[in-house]
């Protein structure tokens, strides 16, 4: 998919996780759109999956270590073909498969039930293992939250996986700068994100994650390195896309209302036209 | 008569775990630091290369375990029931149980027959914690056969499954011909019309011996091993309910949450019967050699048969 097709893309991604949130009255918009475009690029560019078979053994796995940005993940994986974009709208209704946050058990190509965080970056780590230990030359991608690196279990993960020199493993860092509480280097600073992974024996490249020439670049540099695995730091912007939330924390864990849903899909709107008309 | 064998189920955990390797390659065991103690250092020594030794970090073995059952292995996680069930409850809950994966927890050092080391290290609120996460099978065996059984078990079982297992020493009991081992179906091991000892893990072996002191007073007790505890055998329960009318529970752990928890959960609401929990009474453990402990704690035959007959009269 060339970087137009992508840029097109995201914005659709962006939209079903403003949709998918306004419907369900609840979840987290903030960090799901900052990770929108790492999530399209995942999705329709970087991994070998199959939405036709979203459990083939060869596949690339995806961990979303930060489980609360299920929206921007379902967005993707609905527009990707794994099931229909109008189920978004069922997000957090009672009896929709899709769960507030990712349930392997009931969604097509979700491949790790996730939401208390720091687990994701352990379940990759042994979804890597396992694949160097079958000989299969599977990828497989975490994306963890800045503010959920504050979590030990991370640098446990991070030990390990630097330790066996998995090298199948690639960890995206969503450092939008905000969590709930506030910015995050002014709750219990993880910085510098950079040195630490370094320091855990991980290739370490930072991006600005909302930039499609730079994700390339950087997934591109992890598939070559061999010997450790890779950290990707992504610069992005929380609420990226959608104006009035963009660097806001209030958007963390919070859905529009019917106006404000309805400014944001006239704003993302008006920025897919634009990109057709390029 | 010959003198009885015994051996710590712990080793038994480890010899079934190289049996089941032989067979099975896709069997993979997760130790943090332990594998001398958890004794699946002879799974390491046969199978190297099926050993992942993850350092002192449970709740990132225990995910690590999780990832690699995604993709067709047979983890079997091996560590302390104090941090298999304690510290990475929250890693099995979320990561294993909620998602139902085929991920097996070797827990040993349960209860106070830890000893010397503590009551730190003696985790007598494991099967509580495990018996609270839904899909959750929990397994406390008797013996060295039972665990090994238990362990085949819980390998062609297709879920989670938490083992629990002893560093004591302790009799073997179903060294017989016709032992068969089955997940949720308790063992009549002594007929008995006064009362039933319901016992589970080690305390089986001491509930025996209990009966047949308090055979010599004159109570007739019945005998049933739970080896599972979840799911419990509720027909033999409310059989033995109806039965003797009066129902004791032995256990190597607290008496909340437990066996005698599940049974009282069962009887309550189905055959109600006067029922007393013997365990571990809400109190933390000590250091000590473990049969002393057993005994200071009165879950040794001598402690179990004072209480019942205490009981009964």
């Amino acid at each position: 998919m060339d970087k137009s097709a992508l840029l097109k893309t995201a914005v659709e991604v962006r939209k079903g996780i403003v949709s998918s949130v306004h419907s369900a009255k609840a979840g987290h918009p903030g960090g799901s759109l900052s990770a929108a475009d790492i999530f399209t690029y995942l999705y329709f560019e970087e991994m070998n999956i199959d939405p036709k078979d979203p459990k083939k053994a060869d596949r690339d796995r995806f961990v979303l270590s930060k489980g609360h940005t299920a929206p921007g993940l379902y967005s993707a994986l609905a527009h990707r073909g794994y099931f229909p974009v109008e189920d978004l709208l069922t997000l957090r209704h009672t009896g929709s498969y899709l769960q507030g946050h990712p349930d392997m058990k009931h969604i097509p190509g979700v491949d790790m039930s996730s939401g208390s965080l720091g687990q994701g970056l352990s379940c990759a780590a042994g979804m890597a293992l396992a694949g160097k230990m079958k000989g299969m030359d599977y990828r497989v991608y975490a994306l963890c939250g800045d503010g959920e690196i504050e979590e030990g279990q991370i640098w446990e993960a991070a030990m390990f996986a630097g330790f066996r020199k998995l090298d199948n493993l690639c960890v995206i860092v969503d450092n939008n700068n905000l969590q709930i509480d506030g910015a995050i280097d002014e709750v219990c600073s993880p910085y510098p994100i950079d040195k630490k992974f370094e320091s855990f024996n991980f290739h370490v490249i930072n991006i600005d994650g909302n930039d499609f020439d730079q994700i390339k670049a950087a997934f591109d540099e992890a598939r070559a390195t061999k010997g450790m695995p890779t950290a990707i730091i992504a610069h992005t912007v929380k609420g990226k896309g959608v104006s009035y939330m963009e660097n806001s924390v209030g958007w963390h864990g919070k859905a529009p209302n019917d106006e404000e849903y309805a400014a944001a899909m006239e704003e993302l709107g008006k920025a897919g036209e634009a990109l057709c008309q390029k | 008569m010959s003198e009885v064998k015994n051996v710590a189920t712990r080793d038994s955990y480890g010899n079934a775990l190289v049996e089941l390797g032989k067979e099975h390659e896709d069997l993979v065991v997760l130790d943090a630091d332990l594998a001398a103690a958890t004794k699946t250092g002879v799974f390491k020594k046969a199978f190297p290369e099926r050993h992942i030794d993850c350092g002192i970090a449970e709740a990132n073995m225990t995910n690590v375990a999780a990832g690699m059952s995604t993709c067709g292995y047979v983890p079997f996680v091996s560590t302390f029931a104090m941090f298999a069930a304690g510290r990475s409850f929250e890693q099995v809950r979320n990561s294993i149980g909620y998602p139902h994966l085929n991920v097996k927890i070797g827990a040993t050092h349960a209860g106070i027959s830890v000893g010397e080391d503590g009551a730190s290290h003696q985790c007598n609120e494991d099967i509580a914690l495990m018996r609270a996460i839904p899909g959750m099978v929990v397994i406390n065996p008797s013996d060295d056969v039972e665990a090994r059984a238990a362990v085949k078990a819980a390998y062609e079982y297709v879920g989670p499954v938490y083992l629990r297992f002893g560093r004591l020493a302790v009799p073997v009991i179903n060294d017989r011909p016709d032992y068969r081992f089955e997940i949720g179906k308790g063992v009549t091991l002594r007929d008995g019309s006064d009362c039933t000892i319901i016992a589970t893990g080690l305390c089986v072996s001491e509930a025996l011996a209990a009966a047949e002191t308090l055979a010599a007073e004159g109570i007739s007790a019945q005998v049933i091993n739970i080896h599972t505890i979840k799911p419990l055998d509720e027909a033999l329960v409310i059989a033995a309910a109806e039965k003797t009318g009066r129902i004791f529970t032995v256990e190597e752990h607290s008496i909340i949450g437990g066996l005698g928890a599940a049974v009282a959960e069962v009887l309550s609401e189905k055959r109600p019967t006067k029922l007393t929990r013997i365990g571990v009474k809400d109190t933390f453990g000590e250091s000590g050699p473990a049969k002393e402990l057993l005994h200071k704690y009165e879950l040794d035959a001598e402690g179990i048969a004072k209480r019942v007959a205490a009981e009964m009269k």
